[in-house]
């Protein structure tokens, strides 16, 4: 009976959507953004569109998105037992993983700091590279190599408050000195989202892994 | 019909099974991966319509779909731990109020 | 014409494993299929002129998504140990 319902109502929205979707399609948007953000780029200290928009002129989002990261990584961590995240328990005794895990760690942080420069003049920047960065993580977790940075004290705390602590100083300096919020200094542009992104990447990296370390410890009956 | 409309339409067809998905499975791990379909469609529908028929790539709507996909992993993980307290917890994997298997 | 034809074939496979991860009974497969989804949602984004999105794709919704919720089956079906 509620199958039945839902499907109908289902099979409404979507007839109610689908054209709705081709009447955007070929409506004519007027200004187009693409032409906006290349004509912009030169002033945006880097060279790959993308990461302009999301380090420069779309920055706003950026900072709000890592602020919502912080959020559930505190909030996940916390529903944890602390102790989990301190003792790393040896989660598989597969020796193939092992000996891939010394050749992949290694290979997969180099590929995170690769990922993070190549995201000024081509794709890649700080969401991808903090990604690889915590599956390098999870990585390590799974295999036993030492992951004490991940256990409560303070280079968790620096590593998960590290992006968005600075991002949001750069942008209040911003403000205080007389530009907008968010609006860099004209010539330090450049090395400035370097900076950020770089702090950007450790933090997503720290604040999935701990995720992944906090959802993955089993403490069922034991307790 | 160009590329960007026939993604955008299929994330339109994503979009509604994942929401009919989440209106009727009850175990939470098969509510949760209906709920990033949902999201996955909402990113194919904005990255598909945002390109133009000439196939110029529109950076601000990847952009934010970038963001996007990485709130989605930091939720989706969230609810994991959620989820897996609840288990703990209570020896369920459905909400209160429902019958379990 | 023949990219046209890969862009159909695509999005017939992305639809497929998504409803076949949503109906599947088995949960295991469920998840499965929700990663191979990942997966080639990821190749829509190479197709959509969007790489900076399919290598994000790629390492989260093949690679972490894909941990996490693995790890997620074996926790509600009671297993202590992986492998």
């Amino acid at each position: 009976m509620k199958a039945g319902v839902v499907t109908v109502l289902a099979l409404l929205l979507g007839g109610i959507l689908a054209p709705v979707v081709v009447a955007v399609a070929s409506a004519d948007p007027g200004t187009s953004l693409h032409t906006l953000v290349q004509t912009r780029l030169e002033a945006s200290g880097v060279e790959h569109p993308v990461t302009a928009v999301l380090l420069n002129f779309r920055a706003y989002d950026t900072l709000l998105e890592i602020g919502v990261l912080v959020v559930a990584g505190i909030t996940g961590m916390s529903l944890s037992r602390a102790g989990a995240r301190a003792e790393p328990e040896l989660r598989s005794t597969n020796t193939l993983l092992h000996a891939l895990a010394r050749w992949f760690v290694p290979l997969m942080l180099l590929l995170a700091a690769w990922l993070l420069w190549a995201g000024s003049h081509r794709p890649g920047g700080a969401f991808q590279a903090g990604a690889v960065l915590a599956a390098a993580g999870v990585m390590m977790r799974l295999t036993g190599l030492p992951t004490a940075w991940i256990a409560p004290g303070p280079m968790l705390r620096l590593g998960l408050s590290a992006g968005f602590s600075v991002f949001l100083l750069v942008a209040a300096v911003g403000a205080l000195t007389g530009r907008a919020f968010l609006a860099y200094p004209p010539l330090l542009s450049g090395p400035l989202i370097l900076v950020i992104e770089t702090l950007l990447t450790l933090s997503i990296g720290m604040i999935l892994l701990g995720l992944y370390v906090a959802a993955a410890q089993r403490d069922g009956a034991d307790e | 019909m160009s590329p960007g409309l026939l993604y955008a339409l299929a994330g339109m067809l994503l979009f509604v099974m994942g929401l009919a998905g989440f209106a009727l499975l009850r175990h939470l791990l098969r509510r949760l991966m209906a709920f990033n379909l949902v999201g996955s469609g909402t990113f194919l529908v904005l990255v598909g319509l945002a390109q133009r028929p000439d196939g110029e790539p529109d950076p601000v709507a990847q952009a934010l779909v970038l963001t996007g996909i990485v709130v989605a992993i930091a939720a989706t993980a969230l609810a994991l731990v959620l989820m897996r307290r609840w288990f703990d917890l209570t020896g369920r994997t459905r909400l209160d109020g429902e019958a379990d298997e | 014409m023949a990219e046209l034809l890969l862009d159909v074939l695509l999005v017939l496979a992305l639809l497929s494993t998504a409803s076949a991860a949503l109906l599947s009974r088995d949960l295991f497969r469920a998840v499965v299929l929700f990663i191979a989804f990942g997966l080639l949602l990821s190749l829509s984004w190479v197709r959509l002129h969007a790489p900076d999105l399919a290598l994000a794709e790629a390492a989260i919704g093949a690679g972490l998504t894909g941990v996490l919720l693995l790890d997620a089956v074996s926790h509600f079906r009671g297993r202590r140990e992986v492998e």
